[in-house]
């Protein structure tokens, strides 16, 4: 079996896969993961804000707690605002960035982002274990700070004690060698659970983070001293989780908001449409022009241009990559790229078939002398493309890092499709033409001398 | 073709092109775009067709304490209003107190809020990356042509190549954000890093070729070795950058206002980069082998 076609039993089954993934309108489950198209807030609409510290520049901030802020506003903004697929991450070591699609109103959604959370220990009356257990992880509604304005029916618990009157919260190892997570609370917090623990000695008393239970432990013996512990087949991790949760159910730094951008639907849906178009615009006059210049290999190039666009493609959504207006544009850009390896080799193909040499040789030579410039050139692409990434991400900008990822995705697929798919597929429809009947064909106009 | 003997002529239209941006780049400077000094921009669109006077606009901006705000027109109903930083809360109060004094609906296409103290580390970093890929790059190419004499040379020559694309790009935003109110935002930087990627992939396909034939041919003069391979891998660049060209074009004219600017600055860089990584880059090789500028301030001896 020949080189080339091994290289198309190869190059098959990738191009169809590609297809299928690239044009698929809809969510694909493979693996039991959904694959679907990420567009970036510029196109679908919503609000991208950082969220930088509220302290001094000197003040140096532990990075446990920069990250336990991200997850609490990451749970608050899947959670309160019900925006689907919230992005909150960090930034450098003092910022957060968030990414709300879909959201419209700014002002709400952050404040609610950024308000400190509320942790309560509730009061669950006489419930059984199982009562107990099915309460973990529910919503429940609380009288403090008032009652709430709930259906008739709704149950509303009391309010024993907030989280303002932890004074500490660790993890530690009990007498028998099991995790536990201890706590000592403030004058007052000491009196209000000396009194409520003697009161309800083997009842469940709830923790609860922002209106949901986040544990329910049991009170074994009243806690007279204000200090006391909280014990159930913890791992260590999950005291951890525990007692960060009861540390700070309030964020642990204040957060400002320093940036926010917002983008309503309608920009952003006009904007991904426009671009759309003016990416296949785009991609068929290179698609003409290449033809037009090179003819044959000029039609060879296309069909391995389209196996590259719907390989990226597909990569996009596999990865998956969130398409943000730069990151189509760095995409389309790198259509231009992809079509520069092809015009350096056939260029060189053609030198080599003007003197003389056979078609075969003149593609495995046009080839080899072609690649140390394609390989040299788009490395120097990529450096740029790292440093756009490390520019972008600093700030949260997804503008640039998305099209620093997509124009570098492009340049290593359009690699391969240069090595592979040209090559390749040049020799499969060149090995049966003679070149020297159909000269036209390539856009070489042979001197009859050197046949 | 001879390049190499026009070289002084090629670059004496390099300095025709760039000139005039470096004066108005002197004149009117750049106007910088709230990612970097930091402020607000909003975008409004005034849904009943009653799009109010931009003096009424500022006005009312005014009454809330910001008399810099500078409204002005983006469209048939359309408005872009800049103003110093502004949080989420007042332009919300502002947008509910104008819908009413105009009586219309007001859709805000687009909110723009930047803190002051971003917008300087943005500044900060965004030299930082402009550096870093000169420099990274400069240092790759020293490296991919380490195995040919004086490889640091390909290094510098490119950099200045691309330096020359740079000041074009600069130049050309300087005049357009004059006539047409463009500001210098942090998509221009991008467009910027990818035209000195673009700029120096250019140069380093000549180069390439310059490398492989002084290997084939170690007796021709090194200035017909340039111009061989220039004239070699002409084609080639203007195709190439003829495919890029022709789809950033495709952009621009249907790809939306939004990044009209972005695109509209990378096709100036590719077009500069091709230019440059013909008629500057190699040349000043050639420059530098005969080492010319010990004859630049002399009058030639007849």
């Amino acid at each position: 079996m020949s080189k080339q076609t091994r290289n198309l039993i190869i190059i098959i089954p990738i191009a169809l896969m590609a297809f299928w993934i690239a044009l698929s309108p809809n969510p694909i489950e493979i693996f039991g993961r959904t694959i679907a198209v990420h567009l970036g807030l510029d196109l679908v609409g919503g609000v991208q804000a950082l969220m930088e510290a509220d302290l001094p520049a000197d003040v140096p901030i532990p990075p446990d707690s920069m990250e336990t802020a991200r997850i609490i506003m990451e749970s608050r903004a899947n959670g309160l605002l019900g925006v689907g697929e919230a992005i909150v991450q960090l930034a450098g070591d003092r910022r957060i960035v968030i990414e709300l699609p879909g959201e419209t109103d700014p002002e709400a959604a952050l404040s609610v982002l950024g308000e400190s959370g509320l942790l309560e220990f509730i009061e669950t009356g006489q419930i059984n274990s199982q009562e107990a257990l099915a309460l973990e992880g529910t919503k429940v509604e609380t009288d403090y700070p008032t009652t709430p304005d709930v259906p008739e029916g709704t149950k509303i618990y009391h309010t024993v004690m907030t989280g303002s009157s932890l004074k500490s919260v660790g993890v530690q190892l009990d007498n028998l060698n099991q995790y536990v997570v201890a706590f000592e609370l403030d004058k007052e917090g000491s009196k209000i659970f000396r009194d409520f623990t003697t009161a309800h000695q083997g009842d469940y008393l709830a923790i609860v983070l922002d209106k949901e239970v986040v544990s329910i432990p049991i009170i074994k013996t009243a806690i007279t001293d204000g200090v006391g512990s909280i014990s159930g087949n913890f791992t260590n991790d999950t005291a951890n989780e525990l007692a960060i949760q009861l540390r700070y159910g309030s964020l642990p730094v204040p957060l400002k908001v320093v940036e926010s951008r917002t983008i309503g639907p309608s920009l952003g849906e006009d904007s991904l449409q426009k671009s759309l178009v003016a990416g296949l615009i785009g991609l068929g006059i290179v698609m003409i022009f290449m033809v037009a210049y090179y003819r044959l290999p000029g039609l060879v190039a296309d069909v391995a241009l389209i196996i590259y666009v719907v390989i990226a493609l597909s990569l996009f959504k596999i990865i998956p990559v969130t398409l943000t207006l730069p990151g189509i544009a760095g995409f389309v850009l790198s259509i231009g790229v992809a079509v520069d390896a092809n015009i350096l080799i056939f260029e060189r193909m053609k030198e080599e078939l003007k003197q003389g040499r056979n078609l075969n040789q003149a593609i495995d030579l046009g080839w080899n002398r072609a690649w140390p410039s394609i390989r040299d050139s788009n490395f120097a692409t990529l450096i740029t493309t790292i440093i756009l990434f490390w520019f972008g991400s600093a700030f949260g900008a997804s503008m640039v890092k998305g099209f620093a990822v997509t124009l570098a995705l492009g340049v290593l697929v359009s690699l391969f499709t240069a090595i592979v798919v040209t090559r390749s597929l040049l020799h499969l429809v060149l090995d049966h033409i003679r070149i020297a009947s159909h000269p036209r064909w390539f856009g070489v106009h042979m001197d009859p001398r050197s046949n | 073709m001879d390049i190499i003997g026009k070289r002084y002529l090629y670059f004496l239209i390099s300095l025709i092109i760039i000139i005039p941006g470096v004066i108005a780049l002197a004149l009117w400077g750049l106007p910088l775009a709230i990612d970097f000094t930091g402020g607000s921009l909003a975008e409004l669109r005034f849904e009943s067709s009653n799009t109010p006077a931009l003096e009424d606009v500022r006005a009312l901006y005014a009454e809330f304490g910001f008399e810099e705000a500078e409204p002005r027109s983006s469209g048939e109903d359309t408005l872009i209003v800049r103003t110093k930083h502004l949080d989420n809360a007042t332009n919300n109060q502002i947008i509910d107190e104008m819908s009413q004094r105009f009586n219309s609906e007001i859709t805000i296409l687009r909110f723009d809020s930047v803190g002051p103290t971003i917008g300087k580390e943005v500044t900060k970093r965004a030299a930082g990356a402009i550096a870093i890929a000169s420099l990274a790059i400069m240092f790759y190419i020293w490296y991919a042509f380490r195995g040919v004499k004086n490889a640091h040379r390909y290094g510098i020559s490119a950099i200045l190549a691309m330096l020359h694309d740079v000041l074009v790009v600069f130049g050309v935003e300087a005049i357009l954000a004059h006539f047409l109110g463009w500001e210098l935002d942090a998509l221009f930087l991008v467009a910027l890093l990818t035209v000195i990627g673009f700029s120096v992939h250019d140069s380093i396909v000549v180069f390439d070729r310059i490398r492989e034939n002084e290997g084939l041919s170690r007796r021709k003069p090194y200035e017909v070795i340039v111009n061989n391979s220039i004239v070699q891998t002409m084609a080639r660049s203007i195709n190439t950058q003829l495919t890029v060209f022709l789809v950033l074009l495709a952009l621009a004219i249907f790809g939306g206002s939004t990044i009209r600017h972005f695109v509209i600055i990378m096709m100036v860089g590719v077009l500069s980069g091709t230019y440059s990584s013909i008629f500057n880059a190699s040349p000043i090789l050639v420059v530098w082998e005969n080492r010319e500028w010990k004859t630049w301030f002399r009058r030639k001896s007849p």
